[in-house]
């Protein structure tokens, strides 16, 4: 095929239209009344992101006019949440704006509820608050579609461009139209990424039909990570993967479970176990456990070693809770508001939580930038107290010139969420206006022939396809082409053999390591080889292409990184203790294309003192 | 729950296949209705299902692990601002909820641009769109940069 080639130019390119990139067009628009704002998505920003399907609660919210929290309250628990490592400045930054990010989308339309005694916001925990957010991300997506100059739907964006002139400074990016093919190349003068974060990088426990029912979105494809990788910024805690706790077989949230409706958990004999496992977290980690809330990665250990001993399976103990009317609906409408498919799971099985205690498990290993987790790309610090070290330039700009970040894309900022990742993308939206309106007419210049090169990269799995499927009768096996899903199921197996998934307990080592790497890049070779019939599988091997290079990454840091940090997330056996010492620090990388070469390097952690 | 599509409800509209986050709902070229042609690739999110007109998509639990003979229904009433759902367990309990889904008309949100343009004085402080009265609080709140120090807590 020969597809047309569409130029779209513009001031600020955003990447990605979730809950980060409708918060970057919105504020980019505010601030930046005369400049062209574009809004590129892979599908159609009224669903898409990872509160494509609604949410029941916002968990990032401050409450600082009732006196409720603080931002410095919020980066304290943070902090002890990722075992002491979180890039206090930034969770700073979002802890203070969130509120108003927060009042907005009430303003908007999204009903949140409210507590009949004091008419606050309903509190699920201490940060989280109740919403009835089916509409969570149709209202949002209003607002970025009042911002934004334009939004190019169903476009998936596959590499950035960057500036001839200046080898670190980003001039664009490319895709591909998945509806009709058509290759389109937008050159702009600042880009921020707001993409999603990876799912399905580790083998899922449900691998047949069910493989889509993962907890984080199928469509989080790794391109937060991949795009930032390609074009040389820093990443940092790539190796801090999420594993959740969560109900069996639908991954349906737990939180408005624990904290409002007081259900708590038991091993299959009725005993609780955490109590029972904490001298021995303490023995590993030290400190870290004694503080309130346990962080989340050891309460996922205490019910691993639970299910090792034999004492499975872990029950939620909802009986009682759901006798109250009132907490049985909210039982059940927090899945119809966010996990749809957790509800059907108990329906099919009979699960009634007011005769049976259900089951609950952990998950696969997800890599993304907003959870009870930290991965993405390595940003300076707000202007106006960032220490030295966190601050070369604008607010959210990676270590790329005009290149900035949102949401998942940005890490060492745990806990942001929904509302936080929307409030971040406008902290990036309002230093992009700045960078743009700074250098005036110095504009970056997009080179033909990268483009063109590019052109012919990204349409090779139709034409490998084309070629290939005349050696065969039919089927799926051949000999000159794998396709987008073969390739994903290699990766997810080396993923979760070698790197710590589901099969060995999160448990890996420097041999295993070592290991997976090699046959990562074997599967980076094969990837040249991936077949795509079609429109729709070729943007299946373009995210197959970013969760592989986004893996590599992962692994890289799991391999540099010399302790195990977080257990029950993953396991260094080799290094089987949190080790402050040699350790608490960020891991940074830098990947040169040209080599195929990984460079490592620490990073410092400061904290606000208290 | 991957979705399917009933063959005599639907009319080949394609609202499912532009609103599905997935990209799995595609227009089958000889019936010329939609169909889920990836069900592994399927989150069970029901967008497809709330936007479709003909309430012609439905959900299969997956066949790994969820038996057959339940059902879960749903009604997404724009106009009213609320979502119902019926649920229906595999030996015929079933449950009913309706919840709220926004409470201001549908294109009624203020764009940025609507309001008076900010300050250049503005514009170089740390203050984000419409702060600080959103804040609903004096000021934004700033650290000292002596404040971080490096180490261990």
């Amino acid at each position: 095929m020969s597809p047309k080639t569409i130029f779209v130019d513009s001031d600020i390119l955003i990447v990605g239209g979730g809950m980060g990139g409708c918060g970057a067009a919105y504020e980019s628009r505010y601030w930046g009344r005369d400049l062209k704002i574009v809004c590129v998505e892979k599908a159609n920003i009224e669903r898409s992101g990872a509160v494509a399907q609604g949410l029941y609660a916002i968990n990032c919210y401050m409450g600082m006019h009732w006196n409720e929290n603080q931002p410095e309250d919020h980066v304290r628990y943070a902090r002890n949440d990722l075992m002491g490592l979180v890039r206090e400045d930034l969770g700073y930054d979002i802890a203070r704006h969130v509120d108003a990010t927060v009042h907005k989308f009430e303003e908007w339309g999204l009903p949140i509820m409210k507590d009949p005694k004091t008419g606050r916001y309903q509190r699920e925990g201490k940060w989280q608050i109740m919403i009835h957010g089916e509409s969570y991300k149709p209202i949002v997506a209003e607002a970025a579609r009042k911002a934004a100059s334009a939004v190019y739907n169903r476009i998936m964006v596959t590499h950035l461009l960057m500036d001839s002139k200046h080898p670190n400074r980003v001039a664009g990016a490319v895709g591909f139209n998945v509806r009709n093919g058509d290759f389109y190349v937008f050159r702009a003068k600042a880009v921020i990424v707001a993409a999603g974060g990876a799912s399905h990088i580790f083998k899922p426990r449900a691998v047949g039909e069910g493989m889509g029912r993962t907890w984080y979105a199928p469509w989080s494809s790794a391109s937060a990570y991949a795009l930032p990788i390609l074009a040389g910024a820093k990443m940092t805690q790539m190796e801090n993967r999420i594993v959740l706790t969560r109900f069996k077989d639908g991954y349906g949230p737990v939180g408005a479970y624990f904290l409002h409706l007081k259900t708590y958990t038991q091993n299959a004999y009725g005993q609780d176990y955490e109590a029972f496992w904490r001298d021995s977290i303490e023995k590993m980690v030290g400190d870290y456990v004694n503080h309130h809330p346990v962080p989340t990665c050891l309460r996922n250990h205490a019910l691993l070693e639970e299910l090792k001993a034999g004492r499975g399976p872990i029950r939620m103990v909802t009986k009682e809770a759901f006798k109250d009317p009132h907490k049985e609906t909210v039982g059940w409408e927090n899945f119809l508001g966010m996990t749809v498919g957790q509800a059907v799971v108990w329906a099919s099985q009979n699960i009634d939580p007011k005769e049976i205690n259900p089951e609950l498990t952990t998950s696969e290993p997800y890599v993304m930038g907003s959870h009870a987790t930290c991965s993405g790309a390595w940003a300076s610090g707000p202007e106006d107290y960032a220490p030295a070290d966190y601050q070369w330039g604008y607010n959210r700009m990676m270590t790329v010139e005009g290149l900035f970040g949102a949401g998942d894309t940005i890490g060492g900022t745990a806990h942001k969420f929904s509302s936080g990742s929307f409030t971040e993308g406008r902290i990036a939206a309002k230093a992009a206006v700045k960078y743009v309106m700074d250098h005036g007419t110095d504009s970056p210049q997009v080179s033909e022939a990268e483009y063109t090169e590019l052109k012919k990269t990204i349409y090779q799995p139709l034409e490998n396809y084309r070629i290939g499927r005349n050696e065969i009768v039919g089927g799926t096996v051949s000999p000159s082409y794998i396709l987008p899903l073969h390739g994903l199921q290699r990766l997810e197996k080396i993923m979760d053999e070698y790197v710590g998934g589901i099969s060995s307990h999160y448990t890996t080592n420097e041999p295993l390591l070592t290991r997976g790497l090699e046959l990562l890049g074997m599967l980076k070779e094969d990837l040249a080889h991936i077949g795509a019939p079609d429109l729709h599988q070729l943007q299946r091997a373009w995210e197959l292409q970013h969760r592989v290079l986004a893996s590599e990454c992962v692994t890289q840091h799991t391999l540099f990184r010399q302790e195990t940090r977080w257990p029950g997330y993953y396991y260094r056996a080799d290094h089987p203790k949190l080790d402050d010492k040699d350790w608490h620090c960020f891991t940074l990388s830098r990947y040169d294309k040209s080599t195929g070469h990984w460079e490592m390097e620490k990073a410092p952690v400061y904290h606000i003192i208290d | 729950m991957p979705t399917f599509v009933y063959m005599t409800n639907c009319d080949g509209c394609g609202y499912c296949v532009d609103i599905c986050p997935s990209d799995i709902m595609h227009i089958d070229p000889t019936y010329r209705r939609a169909l889920n042609v990836e069900p592994n690739m399927c989150w069970e999110c029901f967008s497809c299902v709330k936007a479709c007109p003909q309430h012609a998509i439905d959900v299969r639990g997956y066949a790994d692990f969820a038996p057959l003979g339940h059902s879960v229904r749903v009604l997404r009433e724009d106009e009213k601002g609320t979502i119902s759902w019926r649920i229906k367990f595999r030996d015929g309990r079933e449950k009913n909820f309706v919840s709220p889904i926004r409470t201001t008309p549908w294109g009624s949100i203020k764009g940025p641009s609507e309001y008076s343009a900010p300050t250049a004085s503005a514009m170089h402080s740390q203050a984000l769109a419409h702060e600080p009265e959103a804040l609903k609080v004096e000021a934004l709140p700033t650290l000292a940069r002596t404040r971080f120090k490096k180490g261990v807590v």
